[in-house]
């Protein structure tokens, strides 16, 4: 049984034995993203690529490619509000809703 | 005889009383009988008085009680007889022996004008001769065989030679010692 | 060829320990379990088995590194008594609704307070409604057998749950008594390799244990769960009937015994139905009267209709509870009886003792006791009391 296929509407049969989770990453499916109510804007312009913001980020929505950090994953960000605090740059800033 | 012999050692922590009764049942099951051995354990130590039992049996025990009425006793430690009441319940048709460097007559004295079999044992004197050690256990062993009959004296003295020659396969020298002292007790209650 | 043996309980399922030679044993001492890690670590020593022995801080640690090791992958157990099974509380918990096969040699004792060393089933009781199997025994023979069917009921697929093999504190694991065991071999061919489908150190298979289950989950979870337990039923008789064909003896959910034309029953678990049954011997052999034992092996899954037809015929049931749950009827095992009877409508006469609580003894004649009140209630139809107790000073 795939995670996929297990819902808020599964019979108990049809739950895994003990929940567990035969595939890796399952997280990935969890759009944790809708429940934001602010939202973090990347200003590239004023990125000095410093990545402060990276590690700090609770759901790893700051994606990171040949040591530079790209656009934000709003499918997973919750609008926490860390990386903005934590940027000296000013490079984010956060907007109220999605 | 009654189906099931049932025997209540009295000792001190340390003595051996309770591998006294663990051995009885060892050499009584090796001559096919049903055995239990077990003590009776609370958070007593070193020194302190504690009781052990043994049921013997030709047929399957599942009593899982302590002893209350038992027809043997046996004392490993004779300053056990002013604190502790070591004939209560003991059976008439029964026997008690106790080991002793007194004689009888005090012994019999102590035991508060119980009827039946009184055995005394030195079994330090033995244990000395025999083994050049005071080991109680071998003495007080024959001495509740020879008491109860629970095992004919024979087969009890070849099921432990056999133990002792498994038992100090490294250390030949102490078997003769233990047998001695086996046949030294058998002797001294004829 | 079985070997004709003598040993204590304690002996024997350290014996049983060895010949199935688990992968992973983590373990803490307690009195009076202390001397099963002890064998099994002389086993290791010796080079008998190659199982892996982890020392750890306490029964919290010890049960959380078996949750673990079996989660790995490993066939993994512990022992534990008394206090060091409530420490473990959380654990026992976990182990049950991950689904983990663990099996837990429990040598019972009461719990403190007052503190106490010796037998009564309050430690494995307080844990009956964790989520394991709990399987009783009266003598060495039965711990020592019960524990050879504990992994094949364990690990089966229609089960996968956590096994409590319990024997009484002293009574049993420090008693010596004649005993009866398996080869190793067929041993080995019983229980078998563990081959689980799912674990951690499977390098083609990644998968996660024991998420989070919100409240749309967890119900559903424990409803699982309790499948699980309703199929441990059918698999316990399998495995009893496998194990009886391997030695010729029978076990079961109880054991009846002389209840085919009962009158009077006692209900109890553990070491004292031994002595019930000599008291038995002795009644119908003095006086003739119809009296009968049940004695309960498998008390979680519950045999709740097959109890209630085992005593549905007699005129008056005692129920005996080695341990309190202050409630307002009776102790645990009561509660049990009551309520199967009442479902299957019996009418029969209950009553509930407690006994033997901290250790204290119960002898022959206080069964003796116990069936001449059951032959009065069965006259009278009057039952002053719905418990009292045995064995208790009173003024």
């Amino acid at each position: 049984m795939k995670s996929t296929e297990i819902n808020e509407r599964s019979p108990w049969q049809d739950i895994t034995e003990g929940n567990q989770i035969y595939e890796p990453a399952t997280s990935k499916n969890f759009c944790t993203g809708e429940w934001r109510t602010q939202t973090p804007v990347f200003i590239e312009e004023k990125c000095k690529q410093c990545l402060l913001c990276f590690p700090v980020c609770p759901d790893s929505s700051i994606p990171l490619k040949d040591g530079k950090r790209g656009e934000f994953d709003y499918d997973h960000c919750k609008g926490c509000g860390i990386c903005a605090k934590v940027c000296p740059f000013g490079a984010i800033t956060m907007k109220e809703g999605k | 005889m009654k189906n099931t012999v049932e025997i209540r050692w009295h000792g001190r922590g340390g003595q051996g009383a309770k591998t006294a009764a663990l051995l009885l049942a060892d050499v009584a099951f090796k001559t096919g009988k049903y055995v239990q051995g077990f003590p009776e354990y609370g958070p007593e130590r070193m020194g302190a008085p504690i009781t052990a039992y043994n049921r013997i049996s030709d047929k399957k025990i599942t009593v899982h009680s302590n002893i209350y009425e038992p027809d043997f006793v046996a004392v490993v430690d004779d300053t056990l007889l002013e604190a502790i009441d070591v004939t209560h319940g003991l059976s008439p048709e029964g026997g008690i022996v106790v080991n002793t460097q007194k004689s009888r007559e005090e012994i019999v004295k102590q035991l508060r004008g119980y009827q039946g079999k009184i055995y005394t044992i030195d079994a330090r004197e033995i244990s000395e001769k025999a083994l050049g050690k005071y080991f109680p256990n071998s003495p007080m062993l024959a001495a509740v065989v020879a008491l109860s009959g629970v095992i004919e004296q024979e087969v009890f003295l070849n099921e432990m030679r056999a133990s002792f020659e498994h038992k100090f396969a490294k250390k030949p020298e102490v078997i003769d010692g233990n047998m001695a002292a086996l046949e030294l007790t058998f002797e001294a209650l004829k | 060829m079985a070997i004709r043996e003598r040993l204590s309980g304690n002996e024997a399922v350290a014996y049983a320990i060895k010949q199935i030679n688990p992968d992973v044993m983590p373990a803490f001492p307690i009195t009076p379990s202390t001397e099963i890690p002890q064998y099994v670590a002389n086993y290791i020593a010796n080079g008998e088995i190659d199982t892996e022995f982890i020392h750890v801080e306490s029964e919290h640690s010890s049960m959380s590194a078996t949750l673990g090791a079996s989660a790995a992958g490993a066939r993994a157990l512990t022992a534990t008594s008394s206090c060091g099974l409530a420490l473990m509380w959380e654990e026992l918990y976990v182990a049950a609704s991950d689904r983990l096969p663990i099996v837990l040699a429990l040598v019972n004792r009461a719990l403190t307070g007052p503190i106490n060393i010796n037998a009564d089933h309050s430690d494995s009781m307080g844990a009956r409604d964790s989520g394991w199997i709990q399987i009783y025994a009266e003598s060495n023979q039965e711990v020592y057998d019960n524990f050879l069917q504990a992994y094949p009921i364990a690990e089966h697929k229609d089960v996968r749950l956590p096994v409590m093999i319990c024997q009484d504190g002293f009574i049993t694991s420090h008693g010596v008594e004649n005993i009866e065991l398996v080869e190793d071999a067929p041993v080995k061919e019983f229980v078998g390799e563990y081959e689980p489908e799912h674990y951690l150190l499977n390098k083609k298979e990644t998968m996660a244990i024991g998420p989070y289950a919100v409240s749309n989950y967890y119900m559903e979870t424990k409803r699982a769960q309790r499948q699980a337990m309703l199929n441990a039923k059918q698999v316990i008789l399998d495995v009893a009937a496998k194990f009886e064909q391997m030695t010729g003896r029978k076990y079961g959910f109880f054991e009846e015994y002389r209840m085919e034309d009962a009158e009077y029953a006692v209900v109890i678990i553990g070491s004292a139905a031994g002595t019930c049954k000599a008291a038995i011997d002795q009644i119908r052999e003095n006086t003739g009267k119809k009296v009968g034992l049940v004695k309960i092996r498998v008390f979680r899954p519950f045999p709740e209709e097959e109890l209630a037809q085992a005593l549905k015929n007699v005129k008056a049931v005692a129920v005996l509870d080695r341990s309190e749950m202050f409630a307002g009827t009776s102790g645990p095992l009561g509660a049990e009886v009551r309520a199967a009877l009442f479902g299957a409508k019996a009418d029969v006469e209950v009553v509930n003792y407690f006994y033997g609580l901290g250790g204290r003894d119960i002898t022959i004649t206080d069964f003796e006791e116990i069936y001449g009140k059951l032959e009065n209630i069965a006259k009278t139809h009057k039952i002053n009391d719905m418990y009292s107790y045995i064995g208790l000073r009173s003024k």
